[in-house]
């Protein structure tokens, strides 16, 4: 068996329409637009990238969601993936990262993997803790938060853009990845690839498949609990004015009275 | 009174701005208590100073793994001074290290997590943090129900306030996971410091779009930053025009800053823009366009040629504050 990659994907709202959150304080998944993850776009890429540099490999892709987040696999396909994993089931509704992680986790292991590619963050959580608590559950090294990833023989490098400096990785495999949005331009899929997506191999399965209890996961497994959520207050309108010849010194103006200067 | 734990980030010896901010921020939940990990000798000045800002214990653990290897051996060291303090709650910094820290520290120790707060206080269920999501569109207010709260705090959530304690050192010697030593960092390359506060920590960021036309024209927008001791930012648009370098990038896909004003400069601000800036105090805006989204968002917005406008404002800067 070659190399087996797994790409974790998310289906999220369209960050260009209007998101927001059911009465149960989960996000609205089900009457707004939806799509695959732009951060996780990059995750396939680099995942279908490093399979085209390998003389036998295969890319699963695997999501945590509901019916509609058939979408975002369905595009991961099109790219390219092989085969694709999709975990729904009813009560998975309102799980947080911990409880995604552990049934990513579960999900991963059963398709199995020697390299796990995931984005740097969802577009609509942006919390970006699901690799590092991957890597954690599945015991195996994180090279995370990488903008370039190659994999030699039984080793993964990647470039780090750390906090406060750039770091070159290494990590044997098994190993978890994340890519961020400067990896490489994903690719659109071509229409032969959109019609050889209809035709790949769809794994669904549910928490039984997998061995997950259902208060382990759900809003009641959840192991935070949100207290209020507020839209934000329209920004009472500003002051505008038309540049005249002393824009400038009217913006200065306004800082001043503002003690920036 | 209760203790509150927080991971100290570092640098060449010296604390980072957003790390007092925690401090602060975890005066209004206990008493305060540094964690750091690695600093080496310079732990006695970086106690000194977290002192200087409440921190009553310092919990110090030096070791090679901290920089050698990724991640893991800061978690084991934060999560064995965890369960040794059994604290209230643990507060990081919202950067990629500190969230990635934050969660496997919240897996290890069966504990719920909460990131990228931007204001954290007491509650009757324990501390309350509150997030700006979906682009600032909503402000959610949520607690951790099971365990001990692990949350990490964006910079700016509020301004450091010195508060003198103790900062007594406590030496603890961490036994490392197996797990340590799985990534190893090959070699680490310090970032070209561009002389300008870092963009995510500044209290003053200042930006440029699409409008600025061209990279030698981002001197215009650079040169206001430097006259009001600001960080540079750019949006997505001049990031892949090649105008600007990625790590200056504010929006979804970039950096989110949040800082006391932000001044936007030939910026439409599609959404992709605002996600990473709309929780600026003050936002100020120069466009061409009176019909650019951005001009939604400000206090302040002159319709104009950002090359007549920003001059200008330099310049006025520049007298004023001389």
């Amino acid at each position: 068996m070659g190399l087996r990659i797994v790409v974790t994907v998310k289906y999220v709202p369209d960050a260009t329409g209007d998101r927001r959150f059911t009465e149960d304080t989960s996000t609205d998944r089900e009457s707004v637009d939806g799509l695959l993850s732009e951060l996780d776009e990059y995750a396939v890429e680099q995942a279908l990238r490093i399979a085209e540099s390998h003389a036998d490999a295969e890319v699963a892709v695997v999501t945590v969601g509901p019916d509609d987040a058939m979408d975002a696999l369905r595009k991961a396909l099109s790219m390219g993936a092989d085969k694709a994993v999709h975990v729904n089931d009813e009560d998975i509704h309102g799980t947080d990262a911990i409880g995604t992680s552990a049934i990513l986790a579960k999900a991963i292991e059963r398709t199995g993997y020697d390299l796990v590619v995931s984005g740097m963050a969802s577009t609509d959580g942006t919390m970006g803790v699901v690799p590092a608590l991957l890597a954690e559950r599945l015991g195996v090294p994180q090279v995370t938060l990488v903008s370039e990833v190659t994999v030699e023989g039984t080793t993964v490098k990647g470039r780090r853009e750390g906090d406060a400096a750039t770091e070159q990785l290494e990590a044997r495999l098994p190993a978890v990845v994340s890519v961020t949005d400067q990896s490489g331009e994903a690719r659109y899929p071509s229409f032969k690839g959109i019609m050889a997506a209809k035709k790949k191999p769809v794994d669904s399965l549910d928490l039984d498949d997998l061995g997950i209890e259902a208060i382990e996961v759900g809003l009641g497994g959840a192991w935070t609990q949100v207290e209020s959520i507020s839209a934000r207050p329209a920004r009472t309108a500003g002051t505008i004015v038309r540049d005249e010849g002393a824009g400038g010194k009217q913006l200065a103006e306004f800082l001043a009275t503002r003690k920036f200067i | 009174m209760s203790e509150i734990l927080v991971l100290v980030a570092h640098v060449d010896g010296a604390v980072r701005k957003p790390t007092l901010e925690l401090l602060t921020l975890a005066r209004r939940l206990g008493e305060p208590s540094a964690v750091v990990l690695g600093a080496g000798d310079a732990v006695v000045a970086i106690a000194a100073e977290l002192g200087e800002y409440g921190a009553v214990k310092v919990y110090a653990a030096d070791a090679a793994e901290f920089a050698d290897y990724l991640v893991v051996p800061k978690v084991d060291g934060l999560e064995q001074i965890a369960r040794a303090a059994s604290p209230t709650a643990v507060l990081l910094t919202s950067s990629g290290e500190g969230k990635e820290i934050a969660a496997r520290l919240a897996l290890r120790i069966d504990s719920g997590i909460i990131t990228d707060s931007v204001d954290v206080k007491p509650g009757e269920n324990g501390p309350v943090a509150t997030q700006s999501v979906f682009a600032a569109s909503f402000t959610v207010d949520s607690t951790v129900s099971q365990g001990i709260p692990v949350i990490t705090v964006k910079a700016n959530a509020t301004s450091p306030q010195p508060a003198q304690a103790a900062g007594t050192v406590e030496n603890v010697i961490i036994a490392f996971s197996d797990a340590a030593k799985g990534t190893k960092v090959v070699s680490r390359t310090p970032r070209e410091s561009s002389g300008r506060p870092e963009l995510t920590e500044a209290a003053i960021v200042v930006s440029g779009g699409r409008g600025v036309g061209s990279a030698e024209s981002f001197s215009v927008v650079e040169e206001l930053a430097d006259a009001l001791g600001a960080a540079v930012g750019a949006s997505r648009a001049a990031v892949d025009a090649g105008w600007y370098p990625h790590s200056n990038q504010v929006g979804q896909t970039g950096k989110t800053v949040s800082p006391q004003l932000y001044i936007a400069n030939g910026i439409s601000g599609a959404i992709q823009h605002r996600a990473g800036m709309q929780t600026s105090k003050t936002i100020a805006a120069v466009n061409k366009d009176s019909e650019a989204p951005i001009f939604e968002l400000v206090d302040f917005g002159v319709v104009g040629d950002l090359f007549d406008v920003v001059p200008q404002l330099t310049a006025e800067t520049k007298t004023r504050k001389s």
